[in-house]
Order: C-alpha cells, then structure tokens, then sequence
C-alpha cells in the first residue's frame, strides 16, 4: 500500500461501517493501538531544509497555500514550525517566487514533479516568468504526447473479453502478432507482393531472340507463364481485398481508406484486361493501365513500419513541403523568365520560350546540369550562375525542417514499441505487487489465526511467533476480515480455487449435509483432502511451534458457533453438523469459520492422502482445556 | 474561505506571445492547436479554517491535521472527484473491485451533490462515523444504502449495495461465490429489517431493527478509536 494512500486507512475502515447492518455475522475485533499516539509530526521542515521568510512576504498571495491560513493545517506546535514533507528543491523557487514576484522553472526538474509541487502549494503555472515560460510549455507539450502515445497504445493493447469472428479478423489484420494464422496471412501476402512486383519488372526485360524474329521482351515470350503468374497474385489480393472488406468495423470508412484505394487500384488493370479483348484501339489505353500495376508496391507499407514513418512524416510535413514548392516554383519561373529574354539575342539558342527555359531552370537549380540547354550569352551564363547558387539555398533550407519531423516521428515510434516491449514487464511487475499484497493478507491470515490458537492454548510463549506486521498492515487485514465476515465468504488465491473447482465438479461435495458419523468420515475426508492440498501450497512459515504441535498431526479448524442455519454455502455449517455428529452436547452459540492450516512436514502430508480416523480424537482429547465457545475440529 | 477557481485559457497565452514573424507565427500556430487541446482549469479548494472545522465535528485539532494532510497529499486541489476515489478505495482491496461500491461510497459522501467532496464533506462523514452517536450511525447507512435518496430502501438498491459489497470480495473465494449468493443475502436483510412486509424499509424500520440486533451495535462500535 502506497504510503500515501496509507493516511486514507482510517476513512476506509469508517466506510466499513456501511457493511454492517447487511452482515450476518459478527466482526472480529479491531487490532488495538498498542503504543499511545504519539507525536507523529517529524520535527522537519520542508523535508529538513528550514527557509526563513517575512510573514508578509507570504502574504503577498493570499489565494496560494502559503498565503493563506490552510498552512495552518501543516503548523507544528512543538517546534512552533511549519513542516512540509515536499521537495526542497522546488521549494526554492516557490519561495523565490513570494520574494521576487517571479515563478522560474528550472530546467533539470522533471515537468511532471514540477507541476505537482505548484498544484500543492496552490500556484498558477501561468504565473512562470517569461525568461521561462517557453520552456515550461515545450516539456509540458512533449510530455503530454508521451503520455498521449501511452495511453494510445494501451487503448490498443486492451484485449477485448469476446470478439465476433469479424473483429477477430479485423484484428489479424491490423495487427498480424496477435496469432498465428494473422502472421502466416501477412508474410504469404508479402511474399506475392513481392512476387508480383518482381514479374512486372522482369516482363520487360528482353529475353533473348527467337531466331526469326527481332529481340522479345520476357513478357511476350513466356506469355502463358506470366499470365498465369499475374492471375495467381490477382486471386490473392482480391481474396485478401474481399475478407478485409469484409472484416471491417466500418466498410464505408475502409473503402475510403489510402491503402483499401491501392489495393483497388493494383487489382483493377487485370480485370479491366480481362473483359476488354483484343481490340486495337482499346488495348493502347489498356497498356497504359498496365501502369498502375506498379501501385502494388505500395500495398508493401502494411508490411513496413518505416515506409509508414515516411508516408506519415510526408503528411505532417505538408505545410513545409508546400513552403518548398512554392519558393521552387517562384524561383523557376523568375529564372525562367531572364535566361530567356537573356538569350533572346543568341542565334540557334535553345531557350526558344519561357515554358522551355523552365527545363533549364529545373536542371540547374537541383544541380543536375545535363548539358542539353546551355546559356551562349555573357549575359545568360551570368544569371545561369546565379540560378544554380541560389537553388542550392532554396533547396536547402526547407529540408532539415522535414528531416527533422522525420526524425521526431521515428523516435516517437522507436519509444512507442520500446515502451510496449517494456509495459509486459512492467505489468508482471506491478502484478506480483498487487498479488503479493493480497497474499499478504492471506499469509497474516493463517499466522494470526494460529496465534491466537496458540494464545488459547496456553502458550503465551510462542504466541509471538511468526511475522510481526506492523499496524498499518493489521488494520488493513482487519478490514478484509470484515468484509470476509460481511459476504461469509473467504479470500484464497487463485490455486486454491482452481482446485476448488475441479474438487467440486468431481465430487458433488458442497450440497449434501449429513449428520451420520460414517457420512461425517466421508465428509471430512473430502474437506480435508481439500484442507491437506491447501496445507501443502502454503509456503513454508517457519514457525518453530509448528514442528511441536506437527507431531500431534494438525490441520485444525477453528469453530466457534453461529446460528445460521440457512446459509447453505457456508462452510461453518457444514462442519457445524459434522461437529454434531461427534459432539452433540457442544455449545454452538456462534459460528464463525477460519480456516488455519499449518504447513506439516511432507514426509507426514503426502499430497491427497487422508488421514486416518484415529487422529481425530487426538486433538479433541484437548477440548476441555480450551475455553468452552471454543470448539477444534481437526480437519484431515 | 471559499472555493477559489483560477481558470485559464490558451488566450492568456497567445497574449504572453511576442509578436513573432509570419514564417514563424505559421509553425507557432501548429503548436497552439496542441496548446488548446491541453487547456485546463484549475480548480483550488480551501477548506475552512482549522477552529471551525475543530467547532463542527468531533475531532481535536491535531487529528483535523493528520486527516488534511493525508487528503491533500492525494488531492491537491482540494477536492476528490469520483474518479480519485475510486482509484483510492481500489487500493485496499487488491482481490476484486471496489470501484462501485466507492461510487456508492461517494455520493454517500458528497451530500451537495456537486460531483467533488471537499474536505469539509470527508470531514463531517468521518466524525459522524467515527465519533456520531449510534443513531447517526445509523441514520448515515441508511442514507448510503437509499441510492436514489428517497427515503426508502427497497429491494433493487439492497441488491445493488450487496452485490457491490460481494463485488468486492473478487473471484477467488471460498466458498465459490455463487449468482444467487447475494439474492440470498439480501432476503435475509430484508425479512430481519422489513417489519410490515410492504417490500421497503423506512428509516424507522431500519433503526429499530438495527437496535434490536446485537451484532450490529456490537460492530458499529468496532472503529471508535480508528483515529
């Protein structure tokens, strides 16, 4: 439990006061304060460091907590100073704040720690002077698109309880980890991607002559073989086309989608082909189509992440790549414009109009230089010169801008699988956290019930064995005991109930209660076989005591009466008429069920094996020992 | 004191802005959109002052602090919403979920009905629980248990208590929890607490068989010295 969440124990526990009047049975009792409030105030201030002030100084802002009399609250009267248990660090540059007028940001704070320190002491991060103002609001941005990607990528990760088939699909194709089939799907299309890509290159390359006629590309002298080629991936990707379609959550939006309008656009030319024949005219057009089969590259950037980065980057960088074209544009047709009334005079020259110096400009200002258009006069090899020095500026400036974006993205998505790759970890972390305190809970369980046993037994002395918890935990323990009390049902862990359910769909155990003594044999073997497999998952508590009392064979349940009759899952019951059984005479004024079970040496306990009848009498030799509304059953 | 709200708007901060020139106004203008988008408004709650707080519950001043300093080290506005709540209550109880029951649990709290419990709220309910009379005690989980707050408690808002109190217990228990375990439950509340058999339980009924309980006044005794 979080320390700070610790000060909030005495409200849940006051809370707890809402399951009273529903419970059925009595709470236990509540663990005393053993040592008398002390003094819990830490004669500290701000977490050791005393900074010394004017009062008015403080009043100088009387809407922050320092201004105002909620420092009160945090007054100390023993040492007649104010103690906050905060960073000293950032204390600095509050208290600067109430002196200068000006709020600083430092900049080796954490944004996020900074902030808190000004939501505490009540002060408006707008009050950050100029000097530091930008920086605030840069770490702040950057820190909320962090956590924006975080909390993007767990919407992601969420699993779903139950999907439909539908969305199962939609999932293995969006994301083709999720199982097998999802990834044999997705290298399968790759690879007949790449297959088709390759075909459409290789068709063109001439193949060798057939003697007789002039050189052939590939494509026409192994039409059959291509075709069938360019069918098979055809087939593929309209299958592939058809289950996305119709795996989509919405088919309007998929349809619309850039990589739904590729896969349409790579597919289209074969079909169209298909149904045109082999007219003349028509098969020109159709030639031209055969283009668009080269957009199946495109349907690659599912398969590649950096081809996405780029595609993404090109989009964010828009508006500077619009700024680029634009100056291009202007520069080119300025360039254009003098080289041409430039070389006007020149006989035979090239630049025959503006439009034509427009391939000069280009050439020169990206630093090709061909060499098929070139100035003759002084004049146009002059401005020439000046075209090519200043496309270098040009395009030189608007570039780092995108590299940068490119760069910024690429690192985001670097962080964002880096943070996927470590949030498995993080979780089982944070998992073993939360189970080891509620295990906590169970261990103190059976340690504190077997105190007290140990304490009715008349063993003062070893009633001090086991893990001392400290108060904090015994009162939290105590509040899970009521609840316990309050439902009649009990915390276990997670093997335990396994197994609890295997038990209970194998052997019909919960339903029958009956009172005869051969029955009441059966009924413990049953619920102490169940009470010996729980004995042996118990990790091993090293109470000395135990290896005593082991020698006696102990598993024992502690009863003490109820009257509850008509609670028909409770387990007390059920031992309640067991007990009837041997004792009929015992006092059953409460009931209430704890389940102690020591952990036995394992040469005693093998795992499932009942114990023989005749321990049972042992313990109950020690009855008339214990306190009367006390009765031990032992459990085998 | 009072509530004191500070609110701002990313127009305080294009005010804050030096004129800047048009090339870089246009990626400043990028920038904003992200800006507006983490427009917040912070709301600071101060609580009253120490004495008054002292004068209107049963707490001493040196318990008013312990309990402060714990509310505001986690909410340091000074108010808890829902959400924080929860999240607080969840803590513990780390086998199941909490998280309706604390909803519960909160409007039981924030008696305004404004959605935030401020301190002065948290206070009140704690010294009636703590440190109440057996009668307020009462009176309070009656009021916890009528979620519609009409004065009745019927059998849907019974269900609806017990199964977020079984909610609670989470899965693994022993014995298995059953679908009807808190039907059951709630049956056995209701024939103890409904006297007049007409399917709701009015406050009178309640304290009454309340005090004719002995677990009951035994265990609302149980956290008199929490504090």
């Amino acid at each position: 439990m979080a320390a700070g969440v610790a000060a909030w124990l005495p409200f849940a526990r006051a809370a707890a006061i809402g399951w009273m009047p529903v419970a059925n049975c009595p709470m236990p009792l509540a663990p005393t304060d053993k040592n008398k409030r002390q003094d819990e105030l830490i004669v500290l201030n701000v977490s050791g460091r005393r900074f010394e002030t004017w009062r008015t100084t403080l009043e100088r802002y009387p809407d922050t907590l320092l201004g105002s009399t909620e420092k009160e609250f945090f007054f100390n009267e023993d040492t007649k100073e104010y103690f906050f248990d905060r960073d000293p660090e950032v204390f600095r540059c509050v208290l600067n704040f109430y002196r200068t007028g000006k709020l600083h940001y430092p900049r080796y704070e954490c944004i996020s720690a900074y902030d808190d320190e000004l939501a505490f002491y009540g002060i408006l991060p707008e009050i950050i002077g100029d000097c530091c103002y930008e920086e605030y609001k840069d770490r702040k941005r950057e820190n909320a698109e962090r956590l924006q990607d975080d909390l993007d990528s767990e919407n992601n990760q969420e699993s779903m309880p139950s999907l439909s088939f539908r969305q199962t699909m939609w999932r293995a194709f969006e994301n083709p980890h999720t199982s097998t089939m999802a990834l044999v799907f997705y290298y399968v299309t790759g690879f007949f991607i790449a297959v088709s890509v390759i075909t459409n290159v290789v068709e063109t390359v001439p193949c060798g002559t057939v003697p007789g006629s002039k050189e052939l590309p590939c494509g026409e002298r192994y039409s059959v073989a291509f075709f069938c080629l360019d069918t098979a991936c055809v087939m593929i990707f309209t299958v592939e086309y058809l289950l996305r379609l119709f795996a989509a959550p919405s088919r309007y939006r998929f349809i619309r989608s850039v990589m739904s309008i590729i896969d349409v656009v790579a597919i289209m030319p074969y079909y169209i082909g298909l149904v045109m024949t082999n007219n003349e005219d028509v098969s020109g057009a159709f030639v031209t189509l055969r283009v668009f089969r080269v957009f199946r590259i495109f349907k690659f950037s599912r398969h590649s992440q950096g081809l996405r980065i780029l595609g993404y980057t090109l989009k964010s960088c828009a508006s500077e790549l619009g700024f680029l074209l634009f100056s291009l544009t202007m520069a080119i047709i300025i360039f254009a414009t003098v080289m041409f009334y430039a070389e006007k005079g020149s006989s035979a020259s090239k630049f025959t109009s503006i439009p034509a110096s427009f391939w000069y400009t280009i050439v020169t200002m990206t630093t090709l230089g061909y060499g098929d258009m070139v100035p003759k006069t002084i004049a146009g090899k002059i401005f020439g010169s000046i075209c090519s020095l200043s496309g270098v500026l040009v395009i030189a400036l608007p570039v780092p801008v995108i590299v940068s974006n490119f760069s910024r993205i690429y690192h985001q998505n670097q962080r964002a699988d880096k943070r996927r790759a470590q949030k498995k970890a993080r979780l089982a972390r944070i998992r073993v956290a939360k189970t080891g305190s509620s295990n906590a809970y169970l261990h103190s369980k059976r340690n504190g019930l077997l105190n007290e046993a140990l304490e009715l037994m008349g063993t003062p002395e070893e009633a001090h064995v086991g893990k001392t918890t400290s108060l904090i935990e015994s009162q939290h323990h105590h509040l899970l005991h009521c609840l316990e009390k309050t439902t009649n049902h009990e915390f276990i862990d997670e093997q335990m109930y396994e197994q609890n359910c295997l038990e209970s769909s194998m052997q019909n155990y919960p339903s029958t209660r009956s009172p005869s003594l051969s029955s009441h044999q059966g009924l413990t073997t049953t619920c102490c076989s169940r009470r010996s497999k729980k004995t042996t998952h118990l990790p091993n508590s090293n109470l000395p005591a135990t290896r005593l009392r082991s020698m006696q064979e102990l598993s024992t349940i502690h009863i003490q009466g109820s009257e509850q009759p008509s609670l028909t899952t409770s387990r007390s019951s059920l031992n309640l008429k067991a007990d009837d059984g041997l004792r009929p005479n015992c006092k059953t004024s409460q009931i209430t069920t704890a389940i102690i079970s020591i952990p036995t040496p394992p040469a005693l306990t093998p795992e499932g094996e009942s114990r023989p009848p005749p321990a049972s009498p042992g313990p109950n030799t020690n009855i008339p020992a214990i306190a009367s509304n006390v009765v031990k059953v032992s459990a085998l | 004191m009072g509530a004191v709200m500070g609110t701002f708007s990313s127009l305080q901060t294009k005010q804050r802005r030096t004129s800047k020139d048009i090339a870089w106004w246009y990626y400043q203008y990028q920038r904003d959109k992200i800006e507006d988008e983490l427009e917040m408004t912070m709301v600071c709650h101060r609580p009253e002052g120490l004495e008054q707080l002292e004068a209107q519950t049963n707490f001493t001043k040196r318990e008013l602090q312990v309990l402060y300093r714990g509310f505001k080290n986690e909410c340091p506005s000074g108010v808890v919403n829902e959400e924080t709540f929860k999240q607080i209550y969840a803590q513990f109880f780390p086998h199941g979920d909490a998280s309706t029951y604390a909803h519960y649990l909160f409007h039981a709290f924030d008696t305004t009905q404004t959605g935030s419990v401020k301190f002065e709220d948290f206070v009140t309910a704690l010294s009636i629980l703590l440190r109440g009379t057996v009668h307020e005690k009462l009176r309070w989980t009656f009021n916890l248990y009528d979620i519609n707050k009409d004065g009745y408690i019927n059998k849907e808002e019974m269900m609806d208590i017990v199964k977020a109190i079984y909610d609670m217990m989470g899965k693994y228990t022993y014995p298995v929890l059953r679908e009807d375990t808190p039907r059951q439950h709630v049956d056995v509340f209701f024939q103890k607490m409904d006297k007049n058999k007409d399917g709701i339980v009015t406050l009178d009924e309640f304290l009454e068989s309340c005090q004719e309980d002995d677990n009951i006044m035994r265990s609302l005794q149980l956290f008199q010295n929490v504090m």
